[in-house]
């Protein structure tokens, strides 16, 4: 932990040369989600209500997909590039570290121009919390920094699935962006608008429900059944970088240098 | 001119090698286009007012969307440019004997196309042949596909010119990411790729017609999906074409400028 947070501390200095560059783009990051948020905005301008949800829910939704998106890109950026490690062989000189490979790795890039994507989401999460109808207890909110949390857990786990790839092709796949970039559009709205195919993809094999819709029908208060339950599946989220780590630490004892 | 078709022909070819990263994009495409129609058609299950543009419109506008978006996304980056810029090496450009706002525009024009009829054809050939309601229909006559061709290619040409501004910027700035995101982000918006024109409030409506990003992308779909009509595009083409006859004076002319101003980055 206190490796980490020197790491942290040398890339931001590093970072913080560009001061204007820098400022640019957390601006710029800022606006990215903002005009998807626009958009939404208008449509519930427009329809008034999605499937029976009103804005303040799915706002709701989107804020917390969007905080946890933004928290595990600004961590987990170093195995978003990890194909670059690969190809130049750096990451030949990380395995004689003593140090395990998954520190080195996070601790390797870490952008902090995606604090303007943080801000925009805990805006709209602030927002929609002040404005929904739901009675706030200490249970919920906790099941609130839970849900976040989860997220963040799926979210890395795919950077480190799409990363644990390259040790067998080499170069960086553009179709783990569908489950990154996709999933993140995708789980911005409540999973119940979907076809059955989509809901049960994303609840079963990369858990995105459980970091989302499930746990919200708790705060909303419209679980059936057994409401602990549903309050409990974003633990599924956190479970999901077991498997991830698995195949990362599989990856890595297959690993072959590319020599360059 | 026939130094800038070889470069065009040159880059087109290049383009065309990329086959493995196409396969890969048109999946991608596949899923965004699913999911926003998902999204659509579950706004529209319960809608108790008539929307301004049907589903069925909507879909062929996500389907084209999807199928051309290398002509209409600002993000597109070739990073030479870029580096001719930032490094200095822009000096062997100007020593060449051709007008570099035109070799630049043709090198850009042939990556687009290029990127565009890799993934065109198979995105449009199999939303052709989905099942209902995804399925993309086809254009009501053939008067509907010509316009919609010629407004198509007319956008193409109006993005090519907006982005070479973007390049130009650079000049200025010389730290591209910034403005290209601000850029990317504002012209996407305005083009009607989050949100489709016709379905925005009415005041940023009347915004976004005066200008030019939606000419690009908005304004052929809409033509091929029946939403303008034939009689209303005739009268748009006009339109498209002075936008883009002002777009390249300014790009030409602030050029000029930047080159007389350069400084040639030592290295």
């Amino acid at each position: 932990m206190k490796l980490f947070i020197k790491y942290l501390l040398i890339l931001f200095k590093s970072q913080m040369q560009y001061r204007t560059s820098f400022l640019l783009l957390t601006f710029g990051q800022f606006f990215i989600p903002f005009s998807v948020f626009a958009g939404l905005y208008f449509l519930f301008e427009r329809f008034g209500q999605l499937k029976g949800w009103d804005f303040y829910e799915v706002a709701l939704c989107f804020g917390i997909i969007h905080m946890a998106f933004a928290i595990s890109e600004c961590l987990a950026r170093g195995f978003d590039s990890f194909s670059i490690l690969i190809v130049n062989g750096d990451f030949d000189r990380l395995l004689v570290r003593p140090r395990s490979t998954v520190l080195q790795v996070l601790g390797s890039k870490f952008e902090f121009t995606r604090f303007g994507r943080l801000l925009q989401s805990s805006l709209v999460l602030g927002w929609a919390v002040g404005n929904i109808n739901v009675d706030w207890t200490v249970i919920k909110i906790v099941t609130l920094c839970l849900m976040i949390a989860s997220g963040v857990f799926v979210f890395t786990g795919i950077f480190m699935l799409a990363a644990a790839m390259c040790f067998w092709t080499i170069q960086g796949l553009e179709i783990a962006s569908i489950f990154t970039d996709g999933g993140r559009e995708m789980a911005q709205y409540p999973l119940n608008i979907y076809q059955k195919w989509v809901t049960r993809f994303f609840t079963f094999v990369i858990p995105f429900g459980c970091v989302n819709y499930l746990p919200l029908l708790y705060i909303l208060g419209r679980a059936e059944g057994s409401s602990t339950l549903y309050m409990l599946t974003p633990i599924a989220g956190l479970l999901f970088i077991v498997p991830c780590l698995l195949v990362w630490r599989f990856g890595v004892r297959h690993y072959r240098s590319t020599g360059s | 001119m026939r130094g800038y078709l070889s470069v065009f022909r040159l880059r087109l070819s290049i383009g065309l090698q990329y086959r493995g990263a196409a396969l890969a994009g048109i999946c991608t495409q596949f899923f965004w286009g699913f999911l926003i129609i998902m999204v659509f058609e579950a706004f529209y299950s319960q809608t108790l007012t008539e929307p301004p543009i049907s589903l069925t419109q909507l879909i062929t506008y996500v389907w084209l969307q999807q199928a051309f978006l290398s002509f209409i996304a600002l993000w597109f980056r070739d990073n030479e440019l870029f580096q001719l810029i930032t490094s200095g090496n822009i000096a062997y450009e100007l020593c060449r004997p051709s007008d570099i706002y035109s070799l630049w525009y043709a090198k850009l024009l042939a990556q687009r196309l290029s990127s565009a009829i890799l993934r065109c054809i198979p995105v449009i050939s199999v939303a052709c042949f989905l099942p209902q309601p995804y399925r993309l229909p086809l254009p009501a006559d053939l008067s509907t596909l010509m316009l919609f061709v010629v407004t198509l290619l007319l956008g193409l040409l109006i993005l090519v010119s907006i982005s070479m501004l973007i390049y130009i910027s650079t000049f200025v700035t010389m730290s591209s990411a910034g403005s290209l995101l601000m850029f990317g982000v504002l012209g996407e918006f305005l083009a009607g790729m989050i949100i489709p024109v016709p379905l925005m409030p009415s005041w940023l409506q009347s915004i976004v017609n005066v200008l030019p990003f939606r000419l690009c992308a908005d304004l052929p779909f809409r033509v091929y999906s029946g939403h303008i009509t034939n009689i209303e595009a005739l009268t748009l083409i006009p339109l498209q074409l002075l936008w883009l006859s002002a777009l390249v004076g300014i790009g030409k002319y602030t050029i000029s400028k930047a080159l007389r101003k350069i400084v040639v980055q030592g290295g």
